[in-house]
Order: structure tokens, then C-alpha cells, then sequence
């Protein structure tokens, strides 16, 4: 089965199973959430083979796929995977099971639901495996539609306002990245994203391809000031699409900058890396303290991502700094690492959380925090996973939360103790914010006869919930199988990144 | 079974214990949640026990090792490991003896509780969090264990979730934590980076070479590594033990049900970081700045936190402010490198100071939950073990000789007396006044509690009687240690050398071998008696002597005294104003900067200049775009003309 082309296996399947979806939707609808099931779960499955054969001593793209698409540009569709991509594939399958389950009730137009998340779900494993700058790019963009349709569908009052937004941030910044896409290839003649890595070119140019990237990914990620369409997606969306966006889809951006704007821009990535650290330390002070004060729990789960994922963008542009400040490369490679682990982390915990947001707001309608108070009386099990997520959203040791920022706050220190004093605060800002909304939420008296009146999980939300907590506890108590994973690809995109490629 | 078989069981008990008892609780029940989660601390303790005898009779040499790789990148190995020596072996052996008896007064304790289960999983959680603490051999499982135990006391402080103050204490627990842990994570950072290695032996052997370093943090001034490193440490064991200023939240905590307040704020959490600095004593042997900077913290909160509780009413806050208070001088007995004589008060408090914490919450059984010592008084006659056990708590607590608080108590003064770091002579006052202190307040309890006429409401008073056994074995079970133990451990733990392979200090900081040892010349028995005759002990009794005056002979001076110091009373009743300090001005301070980046940070500036503003400027401008479409052909004639002339004329008049 090793052999088998998984990886467009793993892209075309669920499309297939998106179409089918979409048309048994008219003639026999009982069938349309198993077979969706079916599909997530062969799906995930199939992933499973991939780690199974993942050889991880090697920084190798393996699991090679690769055919002549369009030969008068030289391009092609090509997939193939490294330790960076193949943890982002597992969680996006993964999380793609979940949110078909999660989505089981739905009850206006399920196929077309159902058919847009797979959908979804697939364009996003074309992407981590897509090898071919175009090849990425075209899924890039594709993954706009089905999320467009996801919130401006399913979402909430006013979700045309945050399907807007959202289209046009995210429209914004990959126009930029075509035309370095385009320009790299003019100069280059290539879109094969190896050749693109060993591309050398001048200092000037890379910082503008550099900042094109930047711009592209930053929106994805997204990064201060660029962030504020992601507040309002999540509040208009879903459930599902809620957990989709934090837990895969923010990840885009993070990818895209270890796959495209630091290796292929090494050399202005290291002038620049400044913006990025600034950035990034922003997002985790400014946002922390933004989070604070929201009174709307999906919007205070959403800036807590952006803070959270300032840490992954910390982390990976934390090299040149340790370079430039110690003269050797010691924690370089930890930066990196930690910025992986927190974005795998991140998408177990945030979805975790969107998904007991939506727990709560399929019972009794509202995102408001004040609309809730005491519910730990009437859910006890649902309190205690609510409690497990939102510690480890706060960094506790033992589950996912705390290894990436550990391990980036350390190699921070490596650069400089004030990046490591800044990044920190998170430690008293990020317990503040989630646990200030455990105790409005769930402790105290019963608030009102509508949390009074609430049912403790059921069997469908228990499932996606344990599913969660087993990963949240078991990356942190033991992130080795993770890291092992991906440490060839991390220390092989290190070394390549220190080389300049001005010639 | 191997002995690496026995480590590793010692903390596994506990922790399926408690996923048993509160995953399946009701499968379990109540009786089958407190059996398991009780066999399994026996168990531990019974384990713990005899990997102590092992260590300290048998020779066991000190284990280090790893018990699995928690992550390798970067060529830095991240482990969980087991670092078993004297000091852990004594450690364990506390935690989980202590541990042992909360768990079985619990049955007494929450008997009508609805989370039964949920008490006993919990406590159970802490005893694996907290051995996993003391057992660690590197920073890592020492933060992983640090913050665990940050998470059980959060989860029993707001164990009663239905109550507001309880939910707002254990939130305030929480964070003040996450403020000391703030400086831990700097301190391991620092360690990291500069010595490469988390492990502490690995850590310990490359601090030679380090510790001359200099690092620069502000502009050009020059700052000892080491320094930085300590401090940064030490205020991680400012929040978990509850120093100045970080100590606001401790007396908070005593909103949990009181047999946490015995096991967690008072004989183990709260200790950790005691135990923390002790077992890094080779690294904060290093910095003489950072040693009197701790010399100076602890005797402040040992001072001035033991004044605050002489104006408490409710008997759990006494005890409260008393355990602050010799937290403190165990922090004072740190700064003056007298490690040993630390952890020695670390264990002799742990067992008076359970001990006094489960007769308070005896007393409070019996009155059904009434806690103000001012609707109480003449108890004894009505719960004669409880209050007998109190009053050896309470012996032990002003350090009356033979009693166990005696030898540690009288050990750290003397300690502090022949330091001679900057801040010895202030820390050496404060311990001293502190005697006085201890005793005043400490009578105070027994006094109001146990003795005196009754001021208990006639319906109150009819239902008073002792408690259970399975609340009065654990206070006799307590009590003994607390009379004995100090005599019979004083000479081998602190000069027989039994703790010696785990804490070092440099030669001429040590005054428990160049000074205190000297004292025992004639064991412990004449240091012992020789203790009535010195200034200490005629402190204690001044303070004895006052508060016996006051609350049995002349019950009315308490209150004109009060009016009469009505300022000082004031001061010492707000507390200092470090809670208003810490609410409304630093968590106040928070949430206005947090408002004000969400208003005017990212609705006004970024979402209503930037990002809308853009919208707007794209709509007016196609608006006024729009305006040129007019569709009349004269107008467009009319621009071409205009536009014909202006480019003709432009091409005129610039050439």
C-alpha cells in the first residue's frame, strides 16, 4: 500500500467524495453523513500510511508524485512531503473526520455542508503536498471558495460583512505572491519549488519577493496589523468552520513561510527578520491584552490564536537574531521546532476550543460571555474537558500548549533576553484571558434558567472532545514521535537559510 | 521489584488513583473513589518509606537517571528523569506521609460533599504533580511539576465552584503563580543558553565555568550571570512559597476546603519553593547578591506577614498568615546558606503545621462550618483531642524546646546570627521579633478556639463534639512527629552529614558546620534544655505571657487596644494594602490597557482607519470616478478637448 501515489490519494478522494456528496444530496439524504463520514475516514486512514512509511532520517521529499502539467511553463503537478509538510497533512485529516462529525446536525443543505468541508479538507492536503510553486498556489486560492461558501452559507447575521473581509485580505495577499511567483520564474525559469530553493539571486530583489511573501502569509497567518478579518470570520462562521480556520487553515500561512518566503529569500529574510520578531511580539502582547477585554468567547478564542501563532512566526525567524547576536547557530533549530509543535498544537487546542463554544452555543444560541455563568453545575464533564483545553491554551505543562512555547521561548533567549522577557508574558497573559473565561463560564451559581436547563455532552460531542484531549495530553507528555518527525526537515531548512544566496 | 520499579511506582499510584476516581466515579462511588485513591498513597507512602530507609540506613548511592526522552531537537535532549538522594528521599517521605493522613481525614472531612470523588481524584493528582516535583532530576519535569501542582491547588481552591470568593481566589491563586513562574521560565531559560543542558548535574558541573560571566540587559551596566539567574529562580519560589509581594494570594486560597489548606498551602505546595532553592543550592551558592536579596525577602514576609495574622479572626487565615510568616523563615534560613536548616523547618512545619490546619478544620466540622474565632472559645471541653493535639501544634509552632519547631526554629536564628551577608543584622531583628510574634498569635488561637468562656450560640454549642476517628487518627498521627521528630533527625539530617550529597554550600558560607555545629557538641538533649535558657525562649514566653493576659485574664483589653492602635490595626487589617495594590491597581491597570487596545488599537485605528477606511476610500473615490460616466457626449467631447489642448500646451511649454 506504501506505494500506492497517496498523496493524491489523500487530494482526490475526498474531492471525489465531495461530488458524490453534493449529488446524492437531492435523491437519498440519510446517506449523505455516513458516506461524508466514510470519506473523512478513508481519508484519515490513507494519512496514517503516510506516517507509517514516513522515513524520518532523511530531509528528503518523499512520497514523490510528479507529471508534466502544463509544459509550456514548466509546470507541474507535483507533490511530495518532508517533515514540515506531512504534520500539518495528518492534522488536517484529522481534524477533517472531526468536523463531520461535528457537523452532524446541520440541518440546512447538509450534502452541500458536507460536500464544501471535504472539499476544504482536500484542497488543504494539495497544498502542504504541492511541490510545484503553481501547483500551490492554485490550491491556495481554491481554499478560499469552499470557506467563503462555509461562512457565507452556514454563518452567522452578519457573515457576509466577515465573508468579505475575509475573501479580501486573503485576495490581497496572494496577489502579491503571484507576481513574485511570476517574477521568481521569469528569472528563474522554474516553478518547482526544489529549484526555486536553490535560486540565487540579488539582495534588492529578494526583499521585494521577500515582502510579497511576507504580505501573503502574514494575512494567512495572520499576523498584526493584518488580523482583524480573522475576529470576524470566526464569529460569523460555524462551528465547523470555526475549527477548520484556527486549526488548519491559520497554518497556511506559517507553512508558507517555511516552505516559500524563508528559504526562498534566505538572504532578506535575515535583513528583515527585525519586522517579523517586532510583529510577532506584538501579536503576543498587544493581542494578549486585546483577548482580555472581549466579551465575545469565539472572539476571544480568536485573538488568542493570533497571539499563539506569534509565537510560531517567532520562532521561525528566530535564527538570523541567534546568528547575529552569538555568532554560532545553537537554538536556531529549537526556535524552528517550537514553531512547528505550537502550530500543531495550536490546531488540537483551538479547535478544541471553537468546538466547546459551539457545544455550548448549540444549546442556548449565544457567544456571550455574560450570557453563560455556573454551567460547570449543569455540565460537569463538559466543564472538566473545557477547563483541560483552556489550561493548555494558557501553557500548561503536560499538554500541547506548553511545548511549542517553551521551546521557543527558550531559543528566544538565545537571541536575546528581551525577546524571551516579551514573549513570556504570555505565561500571566495567556492564563488571564482563558481562565478569566473558565470562571465567567463555567463557575459560580447557575446564572439563568437557560444554563440551568442544560444536557451534559452527548455521545457525538464526547468523541470529537476525547479525540482532542488525547492529543492535547499525549504531544504534551511526550512531543518525541512529533519532533523526531520533523527535526531532519528543521535542521536541513536551518542550514539552508544561514547560506546566503547572494553568490 | 527493582528499586527503579519502586521509583517509578511512587508517583503512578497516585495518578491512577486519581484518573480511576474521577473518570469513573461513578462506577466507583464514594466509598470505592476514597478506598483507591487511599490505597494508592499508602502505597507510595509505604514505597517512599522504604526508599528512605534505603537511602539514609542502607547506603543506597544517589540515582540519577532517566526515566524517558521527552524530545531531542537541535542536539538538545529534553528527559524525564528520577534524581533520588538524601533530599528527595525526605521529601517524598513528607509529601506522602502528610498526603496520607489529609486523604484519610478527607473521609471525616468532605463526608457530606456531593464531589466526593471529585476531592479524592483531585488530591491524589496533586500527590503524583508534587512527587513528580521533588523526584526530577532536570528543569523540565521540575516546571512540569511546578505548574502541575499550580493547577490541583487551582482546581481545590475552587473546588466549592458554586462561590464567588472561592472562583476569585483560585483565579488570583493562578496568576499571581503565573507572575513568580514568569521569572522561573527567564531563570531556566538563562540556564539553558548559557550552560546548554536542563539536567541538573549537567547544569551543576558547567556552573564553574560560567560564573564570571557578565551579560548586559540594560544599556552598558554589567550584570553578574549568576545573579540574574538566581534571582530570576527565586522569584519563581517568591509565587509558589508565597514571599512578599508575591504572597497575596495565599491567604486567599484558604477558600478551598481546609484539608488542601493542610496538604497543599501549608506542609508541600507552598514548600516547593524551599525545596526548589535547596536542591539548586550549587547554583545559588554562586551570587552573594541574590542569596541576601532572599535573606531580605524572607524576613520581611516572616515579620511582617506573622503581625498580620495577630488581627485575624478567622482561624484558618491565622493559620494562614502563620504559614506565610515561617515560609519566610525558611527563605531566611536560604539567604543565609543554611539549606539544610531550611528543609529541616520545611519538614518539622509540614508536620505542625498539618497538624494545626486539620484541628482547625476539626473545630470548624464541629461548628458546622463556622470559622470566626470570635463565635467560639472553651472548646476544649467539648473536643479534649482536638484540642490537645492543638496545643502540640501549637507548642511546636513558637518553638518551645524538645518540640519539633523548636530545633529547626532556634536553628535558623542562630543562623541568621552568624551570616554575614548585607541584610543579615535586618534578618536577624526580624526572625528574633518574629518569635515574640509567633507566640502572641499563635496563643491568641489556642486561646479564643479552646479556651475562655464560651461566646458559641446555644444551638452551635449543643451540637459541638468531637470529632470522628477517622479525623482525630490522622491529628494523633501528626502529633507525634510534631513533638518528636526534631529531636531524634536534628543531629544526623543537619550534622551527621545525611544531607550532604544533596545540597552543597562553599566552605565559608557554611555556618551550619563552622558554627551551629558546635552547639550540639552535647547532643540534642543539652541544646535542648539549654533552650530555656536563652533570649529566644524568653521571647516566645513574652509573647505567651501578653496574649495569655489578654484573652484569658482581661478579655476587654483586646478591644480598647485595638481603638487605642487603631492605625496600626488599620494597616495591619487592610494588610498593607497589597491587595488593593495587586487588584485595582496592577490587574486594574491591566484591563484598562486591554480596553484600550481593543477600542482604540483595533476597532478605531486598525479596523475603522485601515481596513474599512480603505473600503470607504475605494467607494468614494469610484463614487467621484462615477461622476466622469455621464453618458452626455458633449461631456466627453468637452474633456477630449481640454485634454487635447493642456497635452499640446504642456508639450509647447516645456520644450
Amino acid at each position: 500500500m506504501l506505494d500506492w501515489p497517496l498523496l493524491s490519494l489523500l487530494t482526490w478522494i475526498p474531492i471525489a467524495g465531495a461530488v458524490v456528496v453534493a449529488a446524492l444530496g437531492q435523491r437519498s439524504p440519510e446517506m449523505v453523513r455516513p458516506l461524508a463520514l466514510i470519506v473523512a475516514l478513508v481519508t484519515f486512514g490513507l494519512s496514517l500510511l503516510l506516517y507509517v512509511g514516513f522515513d524520518t532520517s532523511t530531509a528528503q521529499m518523499q512520497f514523490v508524485e510528479k507529471a508534466v502539467w502544463i509544459e509550456a511553463f514548466n509546470i507541474h503537478y507535483h507533490l511530495g512531503i518532508d517533515g514540515l509538510s506531512l504534520p500539518l497533512i495528518l492534522l488536517n485529516t484529522l481534524i477533517c473526520v472531526l468536523v463531520v462529525i461535528g457537523g452532524w446536525r446541520i440541518s440546512d443543505r447538509p450534502h452541500q455542508y458536507m460536500a464544501a468541508f471535504l472539499m476544504l479538507h482536500a484542497l488543504m492536503t494539495g497544498m502542504f503536498a504541492a511541490l510545484d510553486a503553481l501547483l500551490f498556489y492554485v490550491f491556495f486560492e481554491a481554499i478560499l471558495i469552499p470557506m467563503f461558501l462555509i461562512i457565507g452559507i452556514w454563518g452567522g447575521p452578519n457573515r457576509i460583512y466577515a465573508t468579505v473581509k475575509f475573501f479580501l485580505f486573503t485576495f490581497f495577499g496572494s496577489v502579491f505572491m503571484l507576481i513574485a511567483l511570476l517574477w521568481l520564474y521569469l528569472d528563474s525559469g522554474s516553478f518547482a519549488v526544489a529549484d526555486l530553493h536553490q535560486h540565487e539571486f540579488g539582495l534588492v530583489p529578494q526583499i521585494w519577493v521577500f515582502l510579497a511573501f511576507l504580505i501573503a502569509f502574514a494575512v494567512k497567518v495572520p499576523m498584526w496589523p493584518v488580523h482583524t478579518w480573522l475576529p470576524d470570520a470566526h464569529v460569523e462562521a460555524p462551528t465547523g468552520g470555526s475549527v477548520v480556520l484556527a486549526a488548519v487553515m491559520l497554518k497556511i500561512g506559517g507553512y508558507g513561510l517555511v516552505r516559500f518566503a524563508l528559504p526562498i529569500t534566505p538572504d532578506a529574510a535575515a535583513h528583515l527578520d527585525w519586522l517579523v520578531i517586532a510583529l510577532s511580539l506584538i501579536a503576543i502582547v498587544y493581542i494578549g491584552f486585546v483577548a482580555l477585554a472581549q466579551s465575545d468567547m469565539k472572539k476571544l478564542i480568536a485573538y488568542s490564536s493570533i497571539s499563539h501563532m506569534g509565537f510560531a512566526t517567532l520562532g521561525m525567524f528566530l535564527a538570523f537574531a541567534i546568528a547575529r547576536n552569538t555568532g554560532e547557530m545553537t537554538g536556531a533549530g529549537l526556535g524552528m521546532s517550537g514553531a512547528m509543535v505550537q502550530m500543531v498544537s495550536h490546531g488540537f487546542i483551538s479547535g478544541a476550543m471553537f468546538l466547546a463554544v459551539g457545544v455550548l452555543y448549540d444549546r442556548v444560541h449565544s457567544r456571550e460571555i455574560s450570557a453563560y455563568g455556573g454551567v460547570a453545575n449543569t455540565m460537569p464533564w463538559f466543564a472538566m474537558f473545557a477547563v483541560l483545553f483552556f489550561m493548555a491554551n494558557s501553557g500548561l505543562p503536560g499538554t500541547s500548549g506548553f511545548v511549542g512555547e517553551f521551546m521557543v521561548i527558550l531559543a528566544a533567549f538565545h537571541a536575546s533576553f528581551w525577546f524571551a522577557f516579551v514573549a513570556a508574558m504570555t505565561l500571566i497573559l495567556g492564563a488571564a484571558y482563558s481562565l478569566w473565561l473558565v470562571k465567567r463560564v463555567f463557575y459560580g451559581e447557575v446564572a439563568n434558567d437557560n444554563v440551568a436547563s442544560l444536557k451534559d455532552l452527548d455521545a457525538r460531542e464526547w468523541i470529537m472532545l476525547t479525540v482532542l484531549a488525547v492529543f492535547t495530553l499525549g504531544l504534551g507528555l511526550w512531543p518525541y514521535p512529533l519532533i523526531e518527525l520533523m527535526e531532519p526537515s528543521i535542521q536541513n531548512l536551518v542550514e539552508h537559510i544561514m547560506q546566503s544566496k547572494l553568490g | 521489584m527493582s528499586i527503579e520499579t519502586v521509583l517509578l511506582l511512587i508517583p503512578l499510584l497516585p495518578l491512577v488513583g486519581s484518573a480511576v476516581a474521577g473518570l469513573l466515579r461513578h462506577q466507583v462511588g464514594r466509598a470505592g473513589a476514597h478506598w483507591i485513591t487511599i490505597l494508592a498513597v499508602a502505597g507510595s507512602t509505604a514505597l517512599s518509606a522504604y526508599v528512605a530507609w534505603q537511602v539514609f540506613f542502607n547506603g543506597l548511592p544517589t540515582m540519577d537517571y532517566t526515566v524517558y526522552t521527552w524530545a531531542v531537537t537541535d542536539g538538545i535532549t529534553f528527559e524525564v528523569g528520577f534524581l533520588v538522594d538524601s533530599l528527595t528521599a525526605l521529601m517524598m517521605t513528607v509529601v506522602t506521609f502528610v498526603s496520607l493522613m489529609v486523604h484519610i481525614y478527607t473521609i471525616g472531612y468532605m463526608h457530606d460533599d456531593p464531589g466526593y470523588q471529585r476531592f479524592f481524584s483531585y488530591i491524589n493528582l496533586f500527590t503524583f504533580a508534587m512527587l513528580m516535583l521533588v523526584m526530577a532530576n532536570n528543569f523540565l519535569q521540575l516546571f512540569f511539576g511546578w505548574e502541575a501542582v499550580g493547577l490541583v491547588s487551582y482546581l481545590l481552591i475552587g473546588f466549592w465552584f458554586k462561590k464567588e470568593t472561592a472562583v476569585k481566589a483560585n483565579l488570583k491563586a493562578f496568576l499571581v503563580n503565573r507572575v513568580g513562574d514568569f521569572g522561573f521560565l527567564l531563570g531556566i531559560g538563562a540556564i539553558l543558553v548559557y550552560m546548554g543542558s536542563l539536567n541538573y548535574a549537567e547544569v551543576f558541573a558547567a556552573v564553574p565555568a560560567v560564573e564570571g560571566t557578565t551579560i548586559n540587559l540594560f544599556g552598558d551596566a554589567q550584570w553578574s550571570l549568576m545573579t540574574v539567574i538566581c534571582i530570576c529562580l527565586f522569584i519563581g519560589a517568591m509565587g509558589k512559597s508565597a514571599q512578599v509581594p508575591l504572597h497575596v494570594w495565599l491567604p486567599d486560597s484558604m477558600e478551598g476546603p481546609t484539608p488542601i489548606s493542610a496538604l497543599i498551602h501549608a506542609a508541600t505546595m507552598v514548600t516547593a519553593g524551599i525545596f526548589m532553592v535547596a536542591r539548586l543550592s550549587p547554583i545559588f551558592e554562586t551570587s552573594d547578591v541574590a542569596l541576601s536579596f532572599i535573606l531580605v525577602i524572607g524576613a520581611v514576609t516572616a515579620l511582617f506577614m506573622g503581625l498580620v495574622g495577630i488581627v485575624q479572626n478567622d482561624i484558618k487565615r491565622v493559620v494562614a498568615y502563620s504559614t506565610l510568616s515561617q515560609l519566610g523563615y525558611m527563605t531566611v534560613a536560604l539567604g543565609a546558606s543554611a539549606y539544610s536548616v531550611a528543609i529541616f523547618h520545611l519538614m518539622t512545619h509540614a508536620f505542625f503545621k498539618a497538624l494545626l490546619f486539620l484541628g482547625a478544620g476539626s473545630v470548624i466540622i464541629a461548628l458546622h462550618h463556622k470559622q470566626d474565632m470570635r463565635e467560639m472559645g472553651g472548646l476544649a471541653k467539648y473536643m479534649p483531642i482536638t484540642a490537645a493535639t492543638a496545643w502540640v501544634g501549637s507548642l511546636a509552632l513558637i518553638g518551645f524546646p524538645f518540640f519539633s519547631g523548636f530545633f529547626s526554629k532556634d536553628l535558623i536564628i542562630e543562623a541568621v546570627h552568624y551570616a554575614d551577608r548585607p541584610g543579615a543584622g535586618f534578618a536577624y531583628f526580624a526572625v528574633m521579633a518574629g518569635v515574640v510574634i509567633t507566640a502572641l498569635y499563635t496563643f491568641r488561637m489556642l486561646y479564643l478556639t479552646f479556651h475562655g468562656p464560651t461566646r458559641m450560640d446555644e444551638e452551635t454549642r449543643s451540637h459541638a463534639h468531637e470529632s470522628p476517628w477517622v479525623v482525630t487518627i490522622p491529628l494523633i498521627l501528626l502529633a507525634i512527629p510534631s513533638l518528636a521528630i526534631g529531636y531524634f533527625t536534628v543531629e544526623p539530617l543537619l550534622f551527621g552529614g545525611a544531607l550532604s550529597d544533596a545540597i552543597f554550600v562553599r566552605e565559608a558560607n557554611d555556618v551550619v558546620a563552622n558554627n551551629l555545629a558546635a552547639k550540639f557538641d552535647h547532643g540534642a538533649m543539652a541544646f535542648a534544655l539549654h533552650g530555656f535558657m536563652t533570649p529566644v525562649f524568653w521571647l516566645a514566653m513574652l509573647g505567651v505571657g501578653i496574649s495569655t493576659y489578654i484573652y484569658l485574664f482581661n478579655p476587654g483589653l483586646a478591644g480598647s487596644l485595638k481603638e487605642k492602635l487603631h492605625l496600626a490595626w488599620t494597616v495591619l487589617d487592610r494588610k498593607y494594602g497589597f491587595d488593593e495594590l495587586w487588584q485595582k491597581i496592577l490587574a486594574g491597570a491591566g484591563l484598562s490597557i486591554a480596553s484600550g487596545l481593543s477600542k482604540g488599537g483595533d476597532r478605531t485605528v486598525i479596523d475603522g482607519w485601515l481596513v474599512n477606511g480603505s473600503a470607504r476610500m475605494v467607494g468614494r473615490m469610484s463614487g467621484a470616478l462615477r461622476q466622469l460616466q455621464s453618458g452626455f457626449l458633449f461631456h466627453y467631447a468637452f474633456v477630449m478637448v481640454v485634454a487635447l489642448v493642456a497635452l499640446v500646451a504642456s508639450f509647447v511649454l516645456l520644450r
